[in-house]
């Protein structure tokens, strides 16, 4: 329950039909017990309705009122849920029975879910929790394969997905695909972005950016892992090194294979990877991290793929790549509405902290019209395959995702079906891209 | 089974009942003692029917200071005790109780709890913090739960999202005295049940 001003409290109390009077006994047990109001704001008094004799607290003695309200809705069980918590003491009670009493207010609390959503609710109870599961000696269980996908964010691999395909397809294109050092590539790429994303979520709890954020969503927020205590940042930090390891070692392994070009390209994934959200550099604090994750999520990936693959460099994977890296950095946009009271808070200053959400709205508009443009022109002047035109056919997604942040920009739970959207618009785009290509291979 | 309700309760002297004299607020006329036996619920049946579909119950307890503060959660019940589940986000209610454990539910709000006619209770009684599994031990109370919140499930299959919200503690509540309104109307004397043969 959140503290509210009194004068709100009892405004917010008249909309209920009744109260529910508590006070402690002379046998030192609580008694509750409901009955009829009349709340005065100005006066910041209740006066109660006439309770049976031997119920009425006695003036001086401390009391609450709770006014509590839900809406039944049977097969699910009840929303609207609200209620309201004054304490005061009693001033006045007059004799005799049919006569109430009246109780003067000072303080009150309160939750309402249409102001502050059950989730958010949840979420500033975490700090508190921790507390008591400390104070337990307990921590909070949770399996390992469910520990491994939300401490991974194992669903944003979509983002690797569709670079490294595009990699692979485009040397499938040019005669050079090779099964093992696709695989190897993609295992590669898979291991540095689960390994970023642990990265940022370290970095992200460090700088209190994830701490302060109360309206996480499963697409904004960071994994939580570590707020919820469901992981420790030692084991955090053990995960992400043995990630980091894995890439590293397949990309040394790749190059001393397939040419040492490939370390340079890797070199250059694995310090964007860092450098998005590590000290000293922290990009993303500087409002870069729409960049930063273009390029890695964009060319570096798709490059790292070919060249794997090929055992050269080509522009061919670069070029291809471009507008699936406008539409991921779109997917970190969108996904940063949410986070931006926190990362304000923590300083963490991205492009949505510093412009208004008419500049985000727009910023966004223009971000799509580049990448479909980059689409249609790149087929167009023949660097891409013109069945790769397929992937026009993602765009109304866009629209969707418009819709949704110029409705419910300011609204995080609401907004998730648009960052679903956008998600699915990355998604769907590279996938059509692909097979686009691999039309283009076969036919 | 014995139906356990009103009509089979013992009534006693209010006079000689001493749990009935230390109830300032009681009814001492309407006093009513129910023993426990392996057979009989402790409950009286009229309230373990408000229990039964009570969608939100008001849980008091009383805080460092001796003040109440109340709860509305969901109450549940075997016929003998009153249980809730508190998860860990919300765990002042638990700290409460851990220092003093008497506390005070009532079912009050005709729209919360859908019987037909109307009536109102309090039951009054010392609580226990259940919390030696936090993960799983309050799923004993799943099919209560369920039957009065049958979307709990939906996020229970989901409890990866919302971890800490199913840590959670098991507040059971032994009864010792009951306020019943026949009508609802709690400016009528209340009819008071003490649960005695309680250990």
């Amino acid at each position: 329950m959140a503290h509210l001003d009194t004068a709100d409290a009892l405004a917010r109390a008249r909309a209920y039909p009744h109260a529910v009077l508590s006070y402690v006994g002379a046998d030192g047990y609580p008694v509750n017990v409901a009955v009829g109001f009349t709340a005065s704001v100005d006066r910041a008094t209740v006066d109660l309705d006439a309770l049976g004799p031997d119920l009425r607290p006695v003036p001086g003695q401390d009391v609450e009122l709770t006014f509590s309200h839900i809406r039944p809705q049977p097969g699910i069980g009840y929303d609207e849920r609200r209620y309201v918590n004054v304490w005061g003491t009693v001033s006045t009670q007059a004799a005799g029975a049919g006569h109430g009493v009246q109780v003067s207010v000072d303080r009150a609390s309160g939750w309402d879910e249409q102001d502050t959503p059950f989730f958010e609710y949840a979420e500033r109870g975490v700090t508190a929790a921790r507390q008591y599961l400390d104070d337990l000696g307990a921590r909070p269980r949770m399996g390992p394969w469910w520990t491994f996908f939300l401490a991974t964010r194992l669903p944003f691999l979509t983002a690797t997905l569709i670079p490294v395909g595009l990699g692979g397809v485009i040397a499938a294109r040019d005669g050079a695909f090779h099964g093992l050092w696709f695989v190897l590539a993609l295992v590669a790429a898979v291991a540095v972005h689960l390994g970023l994303n642990m990265a940022n979520d370290l970095f992200d709890d460090a700088s209190g950016a994830d701490a302060a954020n109360v309206t996480p969503t499963p697409f904004s927020g960071g994994s939580r892992v570590l707020q919820y205590g469901l992981v420790t940042r030692r084991a955090m930090l053990g995960g992400c090194v043995a990630l980091y390891a894995v890439a590293i070692g397949i990309g040394i392994a790749l190059a001393a294979e397939r040419g040492w070009g490939l370390l340079a390209i890797g070199a250059v994934g694995l310090v964007l990877s860092l450098a998005y959200s590590a000290p000293p550099l922290r990009l993303v604090h500087r409002g870069l991290g729409e960049p930063v994750t273009a390029l890695g999520f964009g060319p570096v990936m798709a490059l790292g793929t070919y060249f794997a693959c090929a055992g050269r460099a080509s522009w061919q994977p670069v070029l291809a790549s471009l507008p699936v890296a406008l539409l991921i950095a779109l997917v970190l946009y969108v996904n940063q509405v949410p986070d931006r009271a926190g990362d304000a808070a923590a300083g963490k200053r991205t492009l949505i902290v510093r412009w208004t959400p008419a500049q985000v709205q727009a910023g966004y508009t223009a971000g799509v019209v580049a990448a479909f443009a980059c689409i249609a022109a790149e087929a167009a002047a023949g660097v891409t395959p013109l069945w790769t035109l397929l992937a026009l056919a993602a765009s109304p997604l866009a629209v969707r995702v418009r819709r949704g942040l110029r409705a419910h920009y300011a609204q995080p739970y609401a907004l998730m079906p648009a960052m679903q959207a956008n998600i699915g618009l990355h998604l769907l785009t590279g996938l059509l891209l692909v097979a686009g290509y691999t039309i283009a291979v076969v036919s | 089974m014995n139906s356990g309700g009103p009509d089979d309760d013992e009534r006693v002297n209010p006079d000689s009942g001493e749990a009935a004299a230390e109830f300032r607020g009681g009814d001492r006329a309407a006093c009513t003692v129910r023993r426990v036996t392996d057979l009989e619920p402790l409950l009286p049946a009229p309230v373990r029917a408000l229990l039964d579909v009570a969608l939100v119950g008001e849980l008091t307890v009383v805080d460092d200071a001796g003040r109440p503060i109340t709860y509305p959660l969901i109450p549940l019940s075997d016929g003998n005790l009153v249980y809730m589940t508190s998860s860990v986000l919300f765990s002042r209610k638990l700290r409460h109780i851990k220092a003093n454990p008497k506390v005070c539910v009532s079912l009050t709000d005709p729209v919360a709890v859908p019987v037909e006619p109307f009536h109102r209770a309090t039951i009054q009684g010392d609580a226990r913090v259940v919390e030696d599994e936090l993960h799983e031990g309050w799923e004993r109370l799943l099919p209560l739960w369920r039957a009065k919140e049958p979307a709990i499930d939906f996020f229970l299959k989901r409890r990866f999202g919302i971890p800490l919200f199913f840590e959670r503690s098991v507040i059971e509540i032994t009864p010792h005295r009951v306020l019943w309104w026949e009508d609802g109307r709690t400016s009528d004397p209340a009819r008071v049940y003490e649960l005695a043969g309680v250990s």
